[in-house]
């Protein structure tokens, strides 16, 4: 039945020869069409050459985008193993690191001995310590002390060091540092290089993929992906372990409550030992997740209310101002067509200013913060809410007008019966939309001082190390703005019933 | 007013709508109040909190609200003009400030592009380039999120869920992010604005394919089209007027949003007049402030033009 119904070609083609001006566009329409693609292709071409698009992408540190966006969800905990010039070795992390201080962690297995170290004293250290130091310390001074020479000496002390250091990365990917001789596993391979301070970091056998040096003798840089990396130089190996994750979320390591799990911080805020004794332990906890000082949430939260607060004042006072002149600006409410031209223009000419440029000028009337914000959303918004009304005011409906009117109402009453029910709900759905759209649009003039949360993720991103609280602040944003999308949302459609999306 | 106009004595069925009338009324007026109630304690609690987190207090800085106004009067009417076209000042003392000259873009030896409308050029050309680009992705995606030619609601969601995280992701982060990878220039910029347009203009298509007439649609099926027929013959045709309109709409947007990345640090227009306007460099400020909202004007103006010729006063319905 199908098949008989359907046409074959040549039927096809008597159709396309009897009505060819139904199949074939008019020249001139398809010229237009390919000079319309060709125009874009050229002009595509031309911004690629203005703006030197492909040596700019050549030239970028692609690698280093990788490391940034793992910033974002995970941290690294940078222990170094420093080598001394006998081979013992000395396990140190850095001032900040997210283990807090006198970190142990499990990974980083240490065999200690007792050693006996002949150590450079100084002259100027040496000529200190007599004055300073414990009678123990005269005794050997004394004993060489009558030379008059004031070069450099040395001194021998017995001191616990660490003999041998293994950091497991995970189960397949470690690094084991003893005699300065440094084994590295990862995934099946094992690698094994020589520190030596003359002939410096010699691999012995090939170096694996993973595995780069630059000249013999200069450092190895061993890359494990997502665990991690490491440099291994002669006189030290930088270890860089990745978790995922972010670091000290709620307690920073100078916190009393760091490190315990939720049931210590619980059975700890609950007690009545208190920790600081001018507060109780729940205030203490509750002040030490507000001032983190890594994640500074107070400031953060009080910075996207900040912007909450720009976008929502600014875009009320809009439409309370653009409320009564848009009566003015529309032709067929008042009639005076010099009124009318000059509430327009005057709605142009805030809008045309830039948002931008408002927002600076206000930075500088009130400093940074958010009335400069809200000022400039207003300032703007007045102008296209007002443009916007006086439209919508201009497509009314004129027989609820004449209604009010034809039964003798005063002006006022017919706006207030004849026009006002037929605007309102446009109005306020223009003014929600543009509530849900500068929430948006005030994260970015922040970023000039207008205060709110720009202005922080900017200069988060600005030292390309806090990736992790750029990530916090966007999940952030994104929840309001899902948020304010879907209240305006919802509002509008019950204000406009089923036909705003 | 209403209510004092109606005749005092009702048939019984006349009462009990009068009755239900006044208490639908007076729920209606109570509802209203509560929310302007609402609204005026958030209002007032706003306010507040915007005043107290502020650098300068409101009241305090008022008397100098229009010091900005004294710092944008030049020593003279042409200095505007000779800051715009990097011509010599006579007050040049060698500072950066009367120093206009120094921007110049020479093209050959002696003929150049002055400074602020090169920058101008740039600003409008990140515009184009990430509107077009956002156009491109934009239109290709559409139709994969439109209930009427998607019937599968994985791939209709995922879309969706696609164009809206690019669309409320911070601009300024993408900018931010790429500006640490490819260090400075408009190229961040256009990045972050392309994304943006993408997921903007995505959903502002989607909107309109899913308003489309699917007879076209349906003459195609039958005659055996396949998807993409479906699709290329039967609705492009009839939403392409719409999707330049809502292109152009974009367009005008986009040019605001180039200058506001570009005075982060994205190239463009934005950087002299967030640098010009700290420094208190009147005449340029003035300058860039005239260039800028003029070329602002053209744009909308031309939009409008084109807008109304493609698609008539439907144009001009609220933009989304």
């Amino acid at each position: 039945m199908t098949v008989n119904s359907m046409m074959n070609t040549a039927q096809m083609d008597a159709i396309a020869a009897r009505h060819p001006h139904l199949l074939k566009g008019s020249t001139s329409k398809r010229i237009r069409s390919i000079l319309l693609f060709a125009g874009i292709g050229l002009y595509m071409i031309y911004s690629w050459w203005f703006f030197s698009i492909g040596q700019v992408l050549v030239n970028a540190n692609w690698g280093i985008a990788g490391t940034y966006l793992a910033d974002w969800v995970s941290y690294e905990v940078r222990p170094d193993i420093k080598i001394a010039t006998d081979g013992t070795m000395q396990v140190v992390y850095p001032r900040y690191s997210p283990l807090g201080p006198d970190a142990k962690p499990e990974w980083v297995k240490i065999e200690t001995k007792m050693v006996d170290r002949t150590i450079d004293v100084p002259a100027a250290a040496q000529q200190a310590a007599p004055k300073s130091s414990s009678f123990s310390f005269m005794a050997p001074n004394a004993a060489v002390g009558g030379s008059a020479e004031a070069g450099a000496r040395t001194e021998t002390r017995t001191e616990e060091v660490v003999s041998r250091a293994t950091v497991n990365f995970n189960s397949t990917t470690s690094i084991d540092v003893i005699d300065g001789k440094v084994t590295a596993t990862h995934g099946g391979e094992t690698l094994l290089i020589d520190l030596e301070h003359s002939a410096g970091v010699t691999p012995e056998g090939d170096l694996p993929e993973w595995a780069t040096q630059k000249r013999p003798g200069e450092k190895i840089t061993l890359a494990f992906g997502m665990t991690g990396w490491a440099d291994v130089d002669k006189e030290k190996v930088s270890i860089h372990n990745r978790f995922p994750g972010w670091a000290n979320f709620i307690f920073d390591t100078n916190s009393p409550f760091f490190n315990k799990s939720l049931s210590e911080v619980m059975s700890l805020i609950t007690s009545s030992d208190r920790l600081d004794p001018s507060r109780s332990n729940l205030s203490l906890a509750w002040n030490n997740i507000l001032y983190n000082s890594e994640w500074q949430h107070l400031d953060v939260w009080t910075k996207l209310l900040q912007t909450i607060v720009m976008a929502f004042v600014g875009t009320l006072f809009a439409s309370i101002i653009a409320f009564p002149l848009c009566f003015l600006a529309a032709r067929n409410i008042t009639r005076n067509s010099v009124l009318n031209q000059v509430i327009k223009r005057f709605f142009d000419f805030l809008r045309s200013v830039d948002m931008l440029i408002w927002a600076l000028f206000f930075t500088r009337a009130f400093g940074p913060g958010p009335l400069a914000g809200m000022s400039a959303i207003f300032f703007t918004d007045t102008g296209t809410l007002g443009k916007l009304y006086a439209e919508a005011l201009e497509n009314i409906d004129d027989k609820q007008r004449e209604g009010v009117k034809s039964v003798g109402a005063t002006p006022l009453t017919v706006q207030r019966f004849g026009v006002l029910p037929q605007v309102l709900p446009v109005f306020a759905s223009q003014a929600l939309y543009f509530w849900e759209s500068n929430t948006r649009s005030a994260t970015i003039i922040g970023a000039v001082g207008a205060g709110g949360i720009g202005l922080k993720l900017w200069e988060a991103m600005r030292t390309n190390s806090d990736w992790e609280n750029v990530c916090y602040m966007v999940i952030l944003i994104l929840i309001v703005v899902f948020i304010f999308d879907s209240a305006s949302n919802f509002l509008r459609s019950r204000l406009m019933g089923q036909k705003t999306h | 007013m209403a209510t004092s106009a109606l005749p005092t004595t009702l048939s019984d069925n006349g009462a009990v709508v009068e009755r239900h009338w006044q208490e639908l009324n007076l729920r209606r007026r109570t509802y209203t109040f509560l929310g302007l109630a609402l609204l005026a304690v958030a209002l007032s609690g706003s306010l507040w909190f915007a005043n107290a987190t502020n650098a300068g207090k409101f009241f305090d800085r008022l008397p100098y609200f229009f010091d900005f106004v004294g710092d944008l009067v030049p020593r003279d009417g042409a200095e505007i003009g000779r800051a715009m076209f990097d011509l010599p000042s006579p007050y040049d003392d060698g500072s950066l400030k009367y120093n206009y000259p120094e921007g110049r873009m020479y093209l050959t030896d002696s003929i150049y592009v002055p400074e602020y409308f090169y920058k101008m050029l740039e600003t409008l050309n990140i515009a184009i380039f990430s509107t077009i680009f956002g156009m491109f992705f934009g239109f290709i995606l559409c139709f994969f999120a439109a209930r009427n030619l998607m019937p599968n609601p994985w791939v209709r969601g995922l879309a969706r869920r696609i164009m809206e995280i690019l669309r409320a992701f911070p601009e300024v982060v993408i900018a931010g992010f790429f500006l640490a990878i490819l260090s400075l220039g408009p190229i961040p910029a256009m990045i972050a604005v392309s994304i943006h347009t993408v997921g903007a203009l995505g959903k502002l298509f989607f909107e309109v394919v899913e308003n489309a007439d699917m007879k076209p649609d349906e003459g195609l099926r039958a005659a055996g089209g396949n998807w993409f027929e479906r699709v290329w013959f039967g609705i492009v045709p009839q939403v392409l007027p719409n999707f330049m309109s809502y292109f152009l709409l974009r367009l005008e947007i986009n040019v605001r949003a180039s200058t506001i990345i570009g005075a982060v640090g994205g190239g463009g227009i934005g950087e002299p007049l967030r640098l010009s306007i700290s420094q208190g460099h009147e005449a340029k400020t003035l300058a860039i402030i005239i260039l800028l909202f003029t070329t602002i004007i053209a744009v909308d103006q031309f939009s409008a033009w084109l807008r109304r010729r493609l698609v008539g006063d439907q144009a001009f319905q609220l933009a989304q």
